[in-house]
């Protein structure tokens, strides 16, 4: 589905990626692990349009997509949910998550989008509750739901999450990696960055690990979780998993 | 016969491909962080990882040699502490240092997954007896396919090297159906069976996977006619991992290279320029996954040709012929690599020897001799018989001590060894493969 290769992309004359290869098959959820400032984010900026990159290939749907204007990836199935949510403080959860279908067709959105609407609030029941509510006056948890499912508006085969843990308690990264995975199960794709390798990598099949924009390691999640130095740099002493099946 | 891992035996080449690019580069990162030499090398070489683009750009990194891993004795070639090596390996030594291995717990689940894929191309299910007659030791041999052949659920049977009466005993009450080793061994089977007056028919024996030493498609031919087995080839060696690394399917038409974990190249060993496919010359195997002691282009001195084309088994990993020569002067006699340097390095440290010496090797039966003639002093000779027998039984004990093969000996006086333009001829090999 998504094939990457060598990407590098650079702010001004800082090299962020430096050479990124990876791919994500239809129907896998994959995890991208790593430290701050290890060029997670910047990898997802990039396959999801927000930066250029200076050269390397991407490859969705076999279509070299590299350089791509955001709304056009959107309209070829990819959803980005940003890090720290970026959501419309100001507006109601209900505009929000209609902001979430802008790229699609009037006529789709006329058969589809209360359609939609209802599947979103099935799996976000308090998204329903507080629809009228403005999104700024939502909890961590819900503001990230939120946003989720805003990216599910637009109906994508391909999730890019970037951190959905940041910040919330665990009870609650929980709740939302639960979703992920059920969500995942309805036949999303799905792409993870996360600093919280221990969530990640209980729900996803394979994992890269960055390090100063540099992959280091790849593997399955049962090989990253049992590899000494992943557990030793991300896991954290005392390891057990967040999400029990 | 049934493929192990169909997911990733079976993978579209592009797909290969990817992944390929992918565990380069992570790979090679690792190594140029983690493990000296490489660094080392890399900045001698003037290369960075980021040089690699594509897998082509794989010929801008330096070769590693068995040199460079004799240098590295024991332990400075591993890429983690050893407190996460769980398993070290070693291969007989030249002149002194022979060379290590380490493996990581992950790399041991990887090495039997590997040669569990190369048996099962043999034809090996879980519903097979397997008599495992390699060494088990410091050789990779035995253990190698032991785990791989576990992991598919045959029965194994340990038994190791040697003791072929006990083999054949072992063969007939166990009711093995497969049995591995080198090929050599497998003909000396049957010549002791014949002795023993064992039938082919008493044995429930259906297969063979045979490796460790070249053998030719006339001696497969007399293995398969006389066990009455299908008898498949498989490759491996010591440095890399063991076996598991390529392995013929049932179609006999070179072995599989199991390219996920191997990235393999064929170089002119001259030049060190890479050869397009089909062409012959030496192989140079990098590892894609290994943890414990990544290997970066390293010249395996072992002469093929590689084919990626389809395979009618289903298999997409591309193949290698059967290596039936190599680019040095390594010998390969009963299944051990003996370098004639080696023999030599011993016979110098003894007093009285001369620097000349010449290595015969016959194939008696199925089996392997080697027959060392060795100059020495006249003043030895004209001396005791005494002490010529004490020398003799000296050279022997050093000689199977640090080989680890059995070698017969004849000392000889000066000036009787044949010389070709006074440039000496240190092996004759007898042996018709």
């Amino acid at each position: 589905m998504l094939r990457i290769s060598s990407l590098i992309t650079c702010y001004g004359r800082i090299m962020a990626l430096r050479g990124v290869s990876m791919h994500v098959d239809e129907g896998e959820i994959v995890a991208i692990i790593g430290a701050n400032g290890s060029g997670k984010t910047t990898l997802l900026d990039t396959i999801s349009g927000v930066l250029a990159p200076k050269s390397g290939s991407i490859k969705l749907f076999g279509q070299e997509v590299s350089g791509w204007q955001p709304e056009k990836l959107v309209r070829l199935g990819v959803a980005h949910v940003p890090q720290g949510r970026r959501l419309f403080a100001d507006l109601s959860v209900y505009e929000n998550l209609i902001l979430g279908a802008y790229r699609r067709s009037s006529r789709d959105k006329r058969l589809h989008l209360e359609e939609d609407l209802e599947r979103i609030y099935e799996i976000f029941p308090v998204l329903k509750e507080r629809s009228s509510q403005k999104a700024g006056t939502l909890s961590g948890g819900e503001q990230q739901m939120l946003a989720i499912g805003r990216g599910m508006m637009s109906r994508p085969k391909l999730l890019l999450l970037d951190e959905p843990s940041m910040g919330l308690a665990p009870i609650v990264v929980r709740d939302i990696f639960k979703i992920i995975s059920s969500l995942h199960k309805q036949g999303t794709t799905v792409l993870i960055v996360e600093q919280n390798a221990k969530a990640a990598l209980s729900i996803a099949r394979r994992g890269y690990v960055l390090e100063t924009g540099r992959v280091v390691l790849e593997g399955t999640s049962s090989e990253l979780t049992k590899n000494p130095e992943v557990r030793r740099a991300y896991l954290g002493k005392g390891y057990k998993h967040i999400i029990e099946e | 016969m049934p493929i192990w891992n169909k997911r990733c035996e079976t993978m579209a080449r592009p797909d290969i491909e990817q992944l390929q690019l992918e565990r380069l580069q992570a790979r090679v990162n690792r190594a140029y962080r983690n493990v000296r030499f490489y660094h080392r090398k890399f900045k001698e070489y003037g290369v960075e990882p980021e040089d690699i683009i594509t897998l082509d750009d794989i010929r801008r990194l330096p070769f590693t040699t068995k040199d460079d891993l004799r240098e590295a004795y024991p332990y400075e070639m591993f890429s983690v502490p050893l407190r996460e090596i769980v398993r070290i390996h070693s291969s007989s030594g030249t002149t002194g240092s022979p060379t290590v291995v380490g493996y990581t717990k992950n790399d041991l689940r990887n090495w039997a997954e590997l040669v569990a894929r190369v048996i099962s191309a043999g034809g090996v299910t879980k519903n097979d007896v397997v008599q495992i007659t390699f060494g088990y030791g410091l050789f990779t041999g035995g253990f190698g396919i032991h785990y791989g052949a576990e992991r598919v659920g045959a029965s194994v049977i340990p038994v190791s090297a040697g003791n072929t009466q006990r083999q054949i005993r072992i063969m007939q009450d166990f009711k093995t159906t497969a049995l591995v080793g080198t090929p050599s061994y497998a003909l000396h089977v049957a010549e002791v069976m014949e002795e023993m007056g064992v039938k082919r028919e008493q044995l429930a024996l259906r297969l063979g996977l045979f490796g460790g030493e070249p053998w030719s498609e006339r001696m497969r031919q007399e293995i398969e006619d006389r066990l009455h087995i299908t008898a498949t080839d498989n490759y491996g060696l010591s440095e890399v991992m063991g076996p598991g690394v390529s392995g013929e399917c049932e179609y006999k038409c070179g072995l599989h290279i199991n390219e996920d974990h191997f990235y393999a190249e064929v170089i002119n060993p001259d030049t060190l320029e890479p050869l397009p496919y089909g062409h012959e010359g030496e192989l140079v195997i990098t590892t894609l996954t290994k943890d414990g002691m990544p290997l970066i282009r390293f010249r395996t001195r072992d002469i093929t040709r590689l084919n990626p084309e389809p395979c009618k088994c289903g298999r997409t990993m591309m193949r290698m012929d059967r290596v039936m020569r190599r680019t040095d002067d390594m010998l390969i006699v009963k299944g051990v690599n003996v370098y004639p340097s080696q023999i030599e390095s011993i016979l110098l440290e003894i007093e009285g020897v001369e620097p000349h010496y010449q290595i015969i090797l016959d194939r008696k039966g199925a089996l392997d001799e080697m027959t060392i003639l060795v100059e020495v002093s006249r003043e030895l000779f004209t001396d005791s018989m005494s002490r010529l027998v004490d020398l003799e039984k000296k050279i022997l004990d050093k000689i199977h001590s640090s080989i680890g093969v059995s070698a017969r000996l004849k000392l000889v006086e000066p000036r009787t060894l044949e010389r070709s333009q006074d440039k000496a001829i240190r092996v004759i090999d007898n042996r018709n493969l």
